[in-house]
């Protein structure tokens, strides 16, 4: 059944996958001189072992939902982008442009909030849109062209906070003018998690709904498939490639809004923090389903949050937690291999 | 309550028991056993980058040598809601009652919110400029490091044959331009023909910009070197291998170049935060903004390289001096910028503490560069 088949390939497989990585980690650290059991132990109780340590987790996954949403839909269509960095920051700094002035004004709060989320979704859609543009209309490829733009964005983004949109009494770390408390977004009630989580979540559960249970989508990944069938079956496969880049960066940009509407306060170098680069990984490592973002952001959250625990208390050096995401990386993509030859049970009679 | 000191068959084992599983987790029970006070570091690079998070890593090892005092520590935390979770944790998990955060972007919002959450714990930030009506819980200290980069002017002039110097900055901040603007001015109180060619990377860590600065500089003539970015060691190691002078920044990077090394200028955290930790265990209060130089020990030059002559020494030390007594005012007018106009006018001295040079926005004359 083909159902069950997804099932195992679904489940089965990426639980081997970090099982295995899970052994070859152990080894590293056993190598390094510590006892892998006091690793993992710290680990758990880093990640997830308290609710302290998990709304951490949550809170780490909280931008990569988004971020990795912004390699995730292009990829529909058979695009590989990376450039969600830069969607990330100027989309942050169109929320800064657009909150300051309004939250002046007598308008409420969520008005001003939707405002500057429009506003950083419409600027991070065009940077991830343009890649798309350049790829259609003349042949680019998406993936230099993104990383590229990601270069040139965060240039553009230091030109302005350093420059027109810099608070001049921003002394010694040059930044935007701030947000005023009131209209930062708010924590989800009983929680420290703030409510971009949950923009996350649903906007993971929307495009997974729109990729796959509606026309649109449908149409989106047969240019995935194979352009030239999508082409003789009369889609629109431009419009389709514009739409769907257009979406990607926009989640990448209400990523940046997020971060400077909830947790920075303002604009300024720190909004680079490479939360766009991790996204590319947490696709990956999802195989580009927007459904499947959702448990590996949470779950790379979780090892960022207990980084920290394995530095204090094993004085182990901060790589170490990038080592175990190589190994994950590699062996998760390598262990595709493996699906759809892993039987539950044997094969039965059609 | 008497039941309590009866220790029945029963309670032994739990004993026992708890016992076992505290050993089994070793690392949890080192945290556990101690009543040491627990202090926690954290710092925004990797602690062995030869500047910045090194010197701050050096202070954190000075504090692991003291007794009554367990220190944790966090490399590569970034200025995002990180920063704030780490602290937390040290707090949460650590038990930790004193944190430094030793970057300057830690400062707003997240050390300033967390200060706020958590009232019994001590805040010591690096860099930030503490106001009234902030927590008093928190404490941000700095260092007047100007003057070592004063010092290390005179020494550059007094071995410079081409007269001409290379600064590699990250960006023009204030306490940037203002560590520029001094190593002129030292160097020109030797050399009123010297000049300065700064060279702005953009960023605190571009390793690769750094490396074709210094190449640039070099090739330019200049022959001392110097920088203010977070690790000197890619300009250190370039200019040493083009057989140049440098100054070093932030640590010492003289056993990256034996045969260039003059000098440099390096914090003391080792002695500013082992001395925290004194008055924190002793009870005794701290002010809530601590700034100090040379005369206060919150920073020092590195030791002359073999290279540095007798003479230019026995100059550096008479400047030392006169600093440390508090006789010297490196900022004394009449002062004009590097496009002519007079940006302290004669007859003014604005001192260490002058507020006016926290916003510092030109480069003197001498230097050559653009702070835009």
């Amino acid at each position: 059944m083909r159902h069950g088949a997804n099932l195992v390939d679904g489940l089965v497989v990426p639980a081997i996958a970090v099982l295995a990585t899970a052994v070859v980690f152990g080894v590293f650290v056993a190598i390094d001189g510590v006892n892998p059991v006091d690793v993992f132990a710290l680990m758990i109780k880093g990640s997830f072992g308290s609710w302290f340590s998990l709304q951490n987790t949550l809170l780490r996954a909280s931008p990569l939902l988004l971020t990795a949403l912004c390699t995730a839909l292009p990829a529909q269509m058979g695009m590989v982008v990376i450039g969600g960095e830069g969607a990330l920051v100027l989309g942050g700094l169109a929320a800064v442009a657009v909150g300051v002035p309004l939250a002046g004004t007598a308008l409420p709060v969520w008005l001003i909030q939707l405002a500057m989320a429009l506003a950083a979704m419409f600027v991070g859609g065009l940077v991830i849109g343009f890649v798309g543009l350049l790829r259609q209309w003349r042949g680019v490829s998406e993936t230099i062209s993104s990383l590229l733009l990601t270069y040139i964005a965060i240039a553009v983004f230091n030109q302005l906070v350093e420059g027109l949109m810099r608070d001049p009494s921003s002394l010694n770390k040059p930044s935007t003018a701030a947000l005023p408390d009131d209209v930062m977004l708010a924590s989800i009630p009983g929680t420290n998690v703030h409510w971009g989580l949950m923009f996350g979540v649903v906007f993971c559960l929307l495009t997974y709904i729109l990729l796959y249970h509606t026309t649109f989508g449908f149409s989106a990944r047969i240019v995935g498939g194979n352009v030239r069938a999508a082409r003789m079956a009369g889609l629109p496969v431009g419009t389709l490639v514009l739409a769907v880049t257009f979406l990607g960066g926009a989640a990448a940009g209400l990523a940046g809004m997020i971060e400077v509407a909830a947790v920075q306060g303002r604009a300024n170098a720190s909004l680079a923090a490479g939360y766009g680069f991790t996204g590319i990984l947490v696709a990956f490592l999802a195989r580009q389903n927007p459904l499947g973002v959702i448990p590996v952001a949470v779950l790379l959250g979780g090892i960022a949050a207990s980084g920290g625990l394995l530095q204090r208390r094993l004085g182990l050096p901060d790589a170490t937690t990038l080592v175990l995401q190589g190994i994950l990386f590699v062996i998760l993509l390598s262990s595709e291999t493996l699906s759809g030859r892993i039987r539950l049970r044997p094969r039965a009679a059609p | 309550m008497a039941n309590n000191l009866h220790l029945s068959r029963r309670s032994l084992l739990k004993g026992a028991a708890t016992g076992s599983v505290l050993a089994g987790l070793a690392p949890f029970a080192k945290v556990l056993a101690a009543s040491d006070l627990v202090a926690g570091f954290i710092y925004v690079g990797p602690r062995d980058d030869y500047g910045y998070n090194q010197a701050h890593a050096q202070g954190a090892a000075a504090v692991k040598k003291m007794a009554g005092v367990k220190v944790v520590e966090e490399e590569n935390v970034a200025e995002t809601v990180a920063v704030e979770k780490t602290m937390e944790s040290m707090i949460n998990l650590d038990g930790a009652k004193l944190i430094f955060p030793t970057s300057f972007g830690y400062f707003d919002p997240y050390v300033l919110k967390l200060a706020k959450k958590y009232p019994n714990v001590t805040f010591m930030h690096c860099g930030g400029l503490w106001k009234e009506g902030e927590p008093t819980n928190v404490h941000s200290y700095f260092g007047y490091i100007d003057e070592t980069e004063y010092l290390s002017g005179i020494i550059a002039a007094s071995v410079s044959k081409t007269k001409k110097f290379g600064f590699i900055a990250a960006k023009p901040i204030p306490q940037v331009l203002r560590n520029i603007n001094s190593f002129t001015l030292g160097a020109r109180s030797v050399d009123p023909t010297v000049t300065t060619r700064v060279i702005f990377t953009g960023d605190w860590p571009m390793p690769v910009k750094e490396a074709e600065a210094t190449n640039s500089l070099a090739d330019q003539g200049a022959d001392v070197i110097t920088c203010h970015v977070d690790s000197p060691k890619v300009v250190i190691e370039t200019a040493e291998r083009r057989g140049l002078f440098t100054c070093g920044y932030h640590a010492s990077q003289a056993t990256l170049a034996p045969k260039g090394y003059l000098t440099g200028s390096e914090w003391n955290w080792e002695k500013v935060y082992t001395g925290f930790i004194t008055d924190t265990l002793a009870g005794k209060p701290i002010p809530n903004l601590v700034r100090g130089g040379i005369r206060e020990g919150i920073v020092k030059s590195s030791p002359y390289g073999a290279m540095v002559p007798e003479a230019a020494r026995m100059k550096a030390d008479a400047a030392r001096a006169m600093l440390a007594a508090g006789n010297l005012v490196i900022y004394k007018g009449p002062i004009k910028d590097n496009k002519g106009q007079v940006v302290i006018a004669a007859g003014v001295s604005q001192g260490q503490t002058d507020i006016a040079l926290e916003s510092m926005n030109y480069l003197v004359e001498g230097v050559i560069g653009a702070t835009s």
